[in-house]
């Protein structure tokens, strides 16, 4: 029989400016604070995977899988995942997938991305390399660019406005207000995110995610260990898919949708024998405004083209009927890319758990859903996280 | 840096010289689905047999973004304007040029070209609005 495969234990470090401290040392915080959480020692780790998007880039160290278990105290094998901003997300999907099939019982799981010591000039040019090399880059195409493309067209087919992006960015910072892991614990107003400074029509400022720094862990364990050993481990991860795409936009069959989170979600759903009915709180992947619209248009929690009034009517706010980002995803919790996937895990996990500082809006939750995405959706991951305890 | 200098890439660079030769081209899968160089088979069906096929004269534009924020390689360039066009069965990424960007729009007829960036002097696919 196929272990079911419990969180056991989250940690992440808070989110933000620390240009300072490497992705070793950010990621060691997380991990030890994961591992604290789930009450296992760093000998009873069997095996890592670890998400890094830009470290040659950012601080000139590859291979930093076996650097992140010396971080974690952990000698197993070590793996780092790549896979541009859905990197832990899928070292998570690894690590579920290792202990369904047998071969570990205990994994530790997550990432860490330095970014903010590099300037915005750098920093844009390494999230660009999630891009087509060729025929994006050398085109001058940018990581909000290529999102403002979508948008645009989005606009075009289906109707919208800036405004109606404004109120996720909005709804965002409003969620991550007394979320002390966030890098943004303030509120913004629709007319602060319309007046920003342009970056790339139509997106301002604060319709993009920041540059952060930060790390984030999960101890996945089977079902089997946690029962052995006593441990609290409340939430599973019951479903698990992933999506791949053309890298460059102009190759995919659609541009206002994300054909690879499609796949995601549908192969996730099936996995976890569930359907977007059934979810009670989403953590999706807004790196812009206009990534959470077609990110819950992917989930099927809207149709395609319907997303875009959600936030503006309040239907994934805290208090409306599905609530998305309680954390203050991306745009306000921040993101350093490598770990995005795993502290999506970590506050969900939370969110469940009923010891995160946002809970009581979903304190009847019982089932999670997290969506990661990498460059405009060429990669994809959906884990789904259901209290089972 | 210069083209002396730098190394080519095979199918990419092969394609803004045909540009230049005013013989541009796009490989065309046994399905009729429109890819650009280099690729062996369809990403989507699978199938080999891709052949070289003239790239229609005229492409419209599907999508675009005036970018202020750019990386290194970009910086003496903005504002500018990356736009997506369709030429038929294929589409690609492109910057327009020579207009002002306020006068550019989704569904404009271009012509596709090659020009040299203002920050690096690098060749970048451009498309022309008629």
């Amino acid at each position: 029989m196929v272990s079911q495969v419990r969180v056991a234990g989250v940690g992440m470090t808070p989110f933000g400016k620390s240009p300072e401290r490497s992705a070793r040392e950010m990621f060691g915080d997380a991990a030890d604070e994961a591992i604290e959480d789930a009450a296992v020692t760093p000998d009873q780790v069997e095996e890592v995977f670890y998400g890094n998007f830009m470290g040659e880039f950012a601080e000139q160290q590859g291979h930093q899988g076996p650097l992140a278990a010396e971080a974690a105290g952990v000698n197993a094998p070590a793996t780092r995942i790549e896979s541009a901003c859905a990197s832990s997300g899928a070292a998570v999907r690894m690590g579920v997938d290792r202990i369904r099939a047998g071969m570990a019982d205990v994994v530790l799981v997550g990432g860490a991305e330095r970014m903010t010591n590099l300037s915005t000039a750098e920093g844009t040019a390494g999230l660009a390399a999630a891009a087509d090399a060729l025929w994006e880059i050398n085109q001058g195409v940018t990581f909000p660019g290529a999102y403002s493309l979508m948008a645009n067209r989005y606009f075009e087919k289906y109707g919208g406005d800036r405004e109606d992006l404004a109120h996720v960015a909005v709804k965002n910072h409003d969620h991550a207000v007394n979320n002390e892991l966030a890098q943004f614990q303030m509120e913004i107003t629709v007319e602060k995110v319309l007046d920003a400074v342009q970056v790339c029509s139509p997106f301002g400022l604060f319709d993009c995610s920041p540059m952060s720094d930060g790390g984030s862990a999960a101890v996945l364990v089977s079902e089997e260990f946690a029962q052995d050993h006593g441990l609290a481990a409340p939430v599973a991860i019951t479903g698990t898919g992933q999506g791949s795409d053309s890298l460059a936009l102009h190759d995919r069959e659609s541009i206002t949708g994300t054909p690879a989170a499609d796949r995601a979600a549908e192969s996730a759903y099936e996995d976890a024998g569930i359907g977007p009915d059934d979810v009670d709180v989403a953590e999706v992947h807004d790196c812009f405004t206009v990534a959470e619209v077609l990110a819950i248009e992917s989930l099927g929690f809207y149709e395609k083209g319907e997303g875009i009034k959600a936030a503006r009517s309040g239907e994934t706010t805290i208090d409306g009927d599905l609530p998305v980002n309680l954390s203050g995803g991306l745009k306000a919790k921040g993101h350093p890319v490598g770990a995005t996937g795993g502290a999506q895990i970590s506050e969900m996990t939370k969110l469940l758990r009923g010891d995160h500082v946002n809970s009581d809006a979903v304190s009847d939750a019982t089932v999670g859903l997290t969506h990661n995405a990498g460059g405009t959706v060429a990669s994809c991951v959906v884990n789904v996280l259901e209290v089972v305890e | 840096m210069s083209d002396e200098e730098r190394v080519r890439d095979s199918g990419y660079d092969d394609f803004l010289d045909a540009v230049e030769e005013n013989e541009p081209f796009y490989l065309r899968g046994p399905s009729g689905n429109g890819w650009l160089p280099p690729r062996i088979r369809d990403p989507v069906t699978g199938e080999r047999g891709l052949e070289e096929e003239p790239l229609p004269d005229t492409g419209e534009i599907l999508t675009m973004t005036t970018v202020h924020v750019s990386g290194p390689s970009f910086a003496d360039d903005t504002p500018y304007v990356v736009a997506i066009a369709e030429f038929g069965p294929v589409r690609m990424t492109g910057q327009v040029r020579g207009v002002d960007p306020d006068d550019v729009e989704i569904g404009q007829s271009v012509e596709i070209g090659v020009d040299r960036t203002e920050t690096t002097g690098e060749r970048l696919v451009v498309f022309d609005p008629i």
